[in-house]
């Protein structure tokens, strides 16, 4: 799967972009393209004013808003356990992942740990989300660049695991399940043999998605070179998940942070990519698919017995201080800065979404691209608009 | 997981954010205001004003070059509370002390940013007090070009004013927005007109006389 021969290239692309250098010679009437806010290519309302000459962009601008929640201001309002559900719909495509890294903030300002066994079921169902997100992800990119049957696949598939998140949270879409010092809930009968079948089919499906869209010709020329981000250029617009790794950067939350999760009861890869084009970022998202399934296999071998919940009163006080914990999301990097000052809702909380920063090197990337790669390079680049907008 | 309450007979000590610390303050020098560590958990430094700017450039050449945020803090109690009062009720007086977080402040608004060594994880979270008159720090999108959006959002949000911005437009809110939504005093404006029915959420359970007041506090 490695390039390296065509390293020159992507060096001159990269290049490129970063000057924005426009052919001068074959200058144009330039022409303001808007793209949005409702465009099958914007995962919702995102809306690119985008100014062109001839089929090159001079310069891209991303118009958010059209769905901010004020996420933020509403959390000072809620109470502790009732802030989850707002979360959940921060990224609605991975929902449970966006509860855990609150639960652990407040988790750590009130100093509670989770049973052993809450850590372990919140980790499959973190990896459950993760891979119910990504599946969406590949499908979708074969519809945006032209291919209408990998999303068939993909939403077939999707349904098995948002079946099992249904079965263990009641929530197909919302679970709203994560609770300060564990779980609501145990797992149902059955989750176990059920979970090991679907992860046996997703798994599949990732074969198939390989086969039908990452071999296929066009999709190849459409991605590769196209849309690349240096590591340091990454790293300073807070790229964060595949986008990162796609880049080169071999970091992964789940592996390089210490949290109470079950991720260091299990073996598994970070994928890099080193090419950091549109490519690398489809392919590393696959890869991590596969490894989510791997991840979930071996955490279902060793569930360890015990309580789901540690004993926290019934009306949740949060003692004052301050706590960050950040997750690796399946858009990224989501991380939570809580801020207490004693009461029974938080005082402050800075959502910091993976999104929000991956969206943010657009008008940098989008730069001397052509009109058709917009779309390739935003479908790559995977966003959720609730997830930029909160 | 902050060991601070787990084991409260033995002083948690983490060489590693303590050396750290200390290396990051030895490079800053006098800009340094006050600095904190969690031990296990996390970094905090406040540096002055003045030296919010050259703070980033220090920082990223101490090694911290992943951006992770920036974002404000309002540390006014909300007049409003929890906008649980009943709206035909007489207004409740609360208290308007300012109750300061990590790392001490002398302001009403912070800038609080987070950076991030990537190889190492160890991320530090810098806070800058914004003067009440200047309502202004310096940008950061200069150094960290990831800084450019947060900045737009922290200055639609809070009003807070970033010297050195290529622009500093609206991100959210329509163009001719007035306020500054995430200030404290900025009214939830559907908490204004209408009871918050989820205050029932914390009555007690038919059959539950166990505990009436957390002891969490």
């Amino acid at each position: 799967m490695s390039l390296l021969g065509d390293r020159q290239q992507l060096a001159y692309i990269a290049a490129q972009a970063a000057d924005a250098r426009v052919n001068v010679e074959l200058e144009t009437e330039g022409m303001t393209l808007n793209i949005g806010p409702q465009h099958p290519a914007t995962h919702g309302t995102l809306r690119i004013i985008a100014r062109l000459d001839g089929e090159q962009v001079l310069w891209a601008d991303p118009s958010c808003g059209y769905m901010h929640r004020g996420y933020e201001k509403l959390t000072e309002v809620r109470s502790y356990p009732q802030v989850t559900a707002l979360v959940n719909r921060i990224d609605w495509l991975g929902s449970f992942a966006n509860e855990v890294p609150f639960i652990l903030a407040a988790e750590k300002l009130m100093g509670v740990e989770a049973p052993s066994r809450a850590q372990h079921i919140r980790t499959i169902l973190f990896e459950l989300s993760r891979i119910a997100n990504v599946t969406l992800f590949l499908g979708d990119l074969g519809v945006q660049l032209g291919a209408v049957t990998p999303v068939f696949f993909a939403f077939r598939d999707r349904e098995y695991v948002l079946n099992l998140i249904e079965g263990a949270t009641g929530g197909r879409f919302h679970p709203n399940f994560d609770r300060i010092g564990g779980l609501k809930d145990d797992l149902p009968a059955g989750f176990i043999d059920e979970t090991r079948i679907v992860m046996k089919k997703l798994r599949g499906f990732c074969d198939q998605i390989e086969d039908l869209l990452f071999g296929n010709e066009i999709f190849q020329s459409r991605t590769r070179g196209i849309g690349v981000i240096p590591k340091d250029v990454a790293l300073q617009y807070g790229l964060s998940g595949a986008n990162l790794r796609a880049s080169g950067v071999d970091w992964d939350l789940r592996r390089d942070q210490k949290l109470p999760l079950a991720y260091d009861k299990v073996d598994f890869k970070v994928i890099t990519h080193p090419d950091g084009d549109s490519f690398a970022r489809c392919w590393v998202r696959l890869q991590e698919v596969r490894e989510a399934t791997r991840i979930v296999d071996q955490l279902l071998d060793t569930i360890p017995a015990g309580p789901i919940m540690a004993k926290v009163p019934k009306i949740i006080k949060v003692p004052e201080g301050e706590a960050w914990v950040s997750t690796e999301n399946p858009l990224g990097e989501m991380g939570y800065y809580v801020v207490s000052q004693g009461d029974m809702g938080p005082f402050r909380v800075k959502i910091r979404s993976a999104s929000f920063n991956n969206i943010s090197i657009t008008p940098w990337l989008l730069k001397g691209v052509y009109v058709p790669d917009i779309i390739t390079i935003l479908a790559s680049l995977y966003f959720i608009l609730g997830d930029i907008d909160r | 997981m902050s060991s601070t309450t787990d084991a409260p007979t033995e002083t948690p000590r983490d060489d590693v954010r303590d050396a750290e610390i200390a290396r990051v303050c030895a490079a800053l020098g006098s800009s340094v205001v006050d600095s904190l560590v969690k031990p296990n958990d996390d970094m905090w430094i406040r540096v002055t004003a003045d030296a919010w700017r050259s703070t980033a450039e220090t920082l990223k050449s101490l090694g911290y070059t992943y951006f992770g945020f920036i974002s404000a803090i309002d540390w006014l109690p909300s007049p409003y509370g929890r906008g649980e009062d009943d709206p035909t009720a007489p207004p409740v007086e609360r208290s308007s002390v300012i109750k300061q977080g990590y790392a001490g402040g002398d302001t009403r608004f912070q800038v609080i940013a987070r950076l991030v060594q990537p190889f190492t994880t160890l991320g530090i979270n810098i806070k800058v007090d914004v003067d009440d008159s200047l309502m202004a720090v310096d940008s950061w999108s200069q150094v960290f070009a990831g800084a450019n959006w947060h900045e737009r959002e922290t200055h639609e949000m809070f009003g807070i004013g970033f010297n050195g911005h290529p622009d500093l437009r609206n991100m959210y809110l329509p163009t001719d927005f007035e306020g500054f939504p995430l200030r404290k005093d900025f009214p939830l404006l559907a908490r204004m007109v209408k009871p918050w029915p989820g205050i029932v959420d914390v009555e007690p359970l038919p059959g539950d006389d166990s505990e009436e007041e957390g002891d969490a506090s």
